[in-house]
């Protein structure tokens, strides 16, 4: 069955950022300034703007790899933090190991016996499409095969947030379309929530219903902006009015953080 | 008409694939029969040389004198070849235990590094050959003190390939790792293992080699004492005896041991990483 998440407004909050501040070299690199996020329950948030504005700092800070310089990150109703997915820009796949063992992954650093989740395997596996390459190893798959593994990794344990970082920079049009569909619906059939960091306004129009444009140095928010159009979203959706329209209005937001910046 | 109704049904197989085809097996063949070709043509310039040269078989002993060296001196070459082979299979042994347990200790733990690291480089940069007469003052027996030396030589390669191996695993399968909050030895035994696997592996290759030299050399030093060890005392000795057929014998039998210890370590390298490693990987043209 697919989740629909609350409309847009009517959302829980998850997880809180509040006047996050992050330095590197000794405070010499501002990566991050007073950054202020909700997430809510069931977003689809993408985190927007150029290279260096800090987008990746601010999912390694979600994700618990680094702590803030300053600020706090609160997670609301203590859940999220152990209950995570990540999806990297490379497919991170252990190259010894099969498709199989690498989805059952996350079970086996938390110690759940495989015969317990093999159907929770199964069923990831199929909604990416790959229940026939079970037993291959990675190099045997294309770069989308590999990414589907990848996320299909990151779903498997039904977490409640998913941390993307542009996890289909390196692929083609053509294939990244079709993961950008089916990552919609596995978002509907896992009733996950979605940061996804790019640098494609097309990629984020498409995919979220929240876009965040971030500025770079000092890396900041500077834009909030909604795509209100209704999932399931399908290829006409794609080129409709409505998506040139939020396209133009992401692009100039996205214009105005580069203006910044320069 | 249409171009349809014509298309052969057979797969189409151009004259570059066929062409591909035939190099390779030409390649194929060639790869067993010039070596052999080599071999036999050496052993022919060799026999004809000291023929027809009549050199003295105390300078360079014919192939013929040699090979019935091998079949006359068997009883006397099989022992010695167990005993080296028994010497260089325990140091490497104990070679691949030392290296790996030391390199799991430099990898877990910086300040065991910082603190043994550079006396492994000591022990390895020092000549081996210098070492083993104190080694066979301390040890009541010659064979630990052969062992000794082999297995100084040989756990070097390991102990250094183990370690970049153990940390060369990929920054963004550590960082999932952590994530999911893996334990220390969980991170060992399913992420930082199987990346350091092919490092092993090249380092159990020139070890293989290394516990035979070292194997050799401690024979040459330690054997001389009368103690009766493998074919490098063997060949020592009959060098002291001018038997040269007897010598060039446990030479190539030496010889024999290093290609086959190389084949087996290339083997077992083969059979673990065939299924995923780029070093193992046919690339289809």
């Amino acid at each position: 069955m697919a989740y629909s998440p609350k409309p847009l407004g009517q959302r829980d909050p998850l997880l809180n950022m509040s006047h996050i501040e992050k330095t590197f070299a000794s405070g010499e690199i501002v990566a991050l300034k007073d950054m202020n996020l909700t997430l809510n329950d069931g977003d689809f948030l993408s985190l927007l703007g150029p290279s260096g504005c800090g987008k990746s700092t601010a999912l390694r800070l979600i994700s618990g790899l680094m702590q803030p310089t300053r600020g706090k990150i609160d997670w609301i109703g203590g859940q999220g933090k152990d209950d995570l997915g990540v999806v990297f820009q490379e497919p991170t796949l252990m190259p010894w190991a099969t498709v199989t063992q690498n989805v059952f992954l996350p079970f086996k650093l938390k110690g759940t016996a495989y015969a317990a989740v093999k159907d929770d395997i199964l069923e990831a596996l199929k909604l990416v499409g790959l229940e026939k390459f079970q037993n291959s190893y990675p190099r045997e798959l294309s770069g989308g095969m590999k990414m589907r593994v990848s996320i299909a990794r990151a779903m498997v344990t039904r977490p409640k947030l998913i941390l993307m970082d542009e996890p289909f920079a390196a692929l083609d049009e053509i294939t990244r379309f079709k993961l950008n569909n089916d990552l919609l619906e596995l978002k509907a059939a896992y009733g996950c929530t979605v940061i996804f960091v790019t640098h494609s306004v097309f990629e984020s129009v498409f995919l979220s219903d929240r876009i965040v444009v971030m500025a770079a140095r000092p890396g900041r928010v500077i834009h909030e902006l909604e795509v209100t159009a209704p999932y399931p979203r399908t290829e006409e959706f794609r080129t409709s009015a409505e998506y040139a329209a939020h396209c133009r209005s992401a692009s100039d937001a996205l214009q105005d953080a580069i203006g910044v910046a320069a | 008409m249409s171009l349809a109704e014509n298309a052969p049904t057979a797969p189409v197989i151009d004259e570059e694939e066929l062409s591909r085809a035939r190099w390779a097996q030409i390649n194929r063949i060639a790869k067993w029969f010039l070596p052999t070709v080599v071999l036999l043509g050496s052993i022919l310039a060799w026999h004809l040389y000291v023929t027809i040269n009549e050199v003295p078989h105390y300078i360079l002993p014919g192939p013929v004198l040699v090979a019935q060296s091998v079949v006359e001196d068997w009883a006397l070459l099989w022992p010695a070849m167990v005993t080296t082979t028994r010497l260089t299979f325990f140091a490497l042994i104990l070679a691949i235990a030392g290296g790996v347990i030391l390199a799991v200790a430099f990898t877990q733990s910086k300040w065991v590094e910082m603190s043994f690291f550079p006396y492994a480089v000591i022990l390895q940069v020092t000549p081996v050959i210098a070492i083993a007469p104190l080694l066979q003052i301390y040890m009541d027996s010659a064979f630990a003190a052969a062992l000794a030396c082999a297995w100084i030589v040989a756990f070097f390669p390991i102990l250094s390939n183990t370690t970049i191996g153990l940390k060369s695993a990929d920054h963004n399968l550590n960082d999932l790792f952590t994530i999911y909050g893996a334990t220390r030895w969980q991170r060992l035994r399913y992420l930082a293992a199987p990346s350091a696997l092919p490092f092993f592996l090249g380092g159990l290759k020139i070890a293989g080699g290394l516990a035979l030299i070292g194997a050799v050399v401690a024979e040459f030093v330690i054997g001389r004492a009368g103690t009766g060890l493998g074919l490098a005392s063997t060949l020592l000795e009959a060098s002291y005896r001018f038997n040269f057929g007897r010598l060039y014998a446990a030479l190539i039998l030496i010889s024999i041991m290093g290609v086959v210890i190389f084949a087996i370590t290339s083997l077992i390298s083969h059979l673990l990483l065939r299924s995923w490693h780029e070093s193992a990987l046919k690339r289809e043209t």
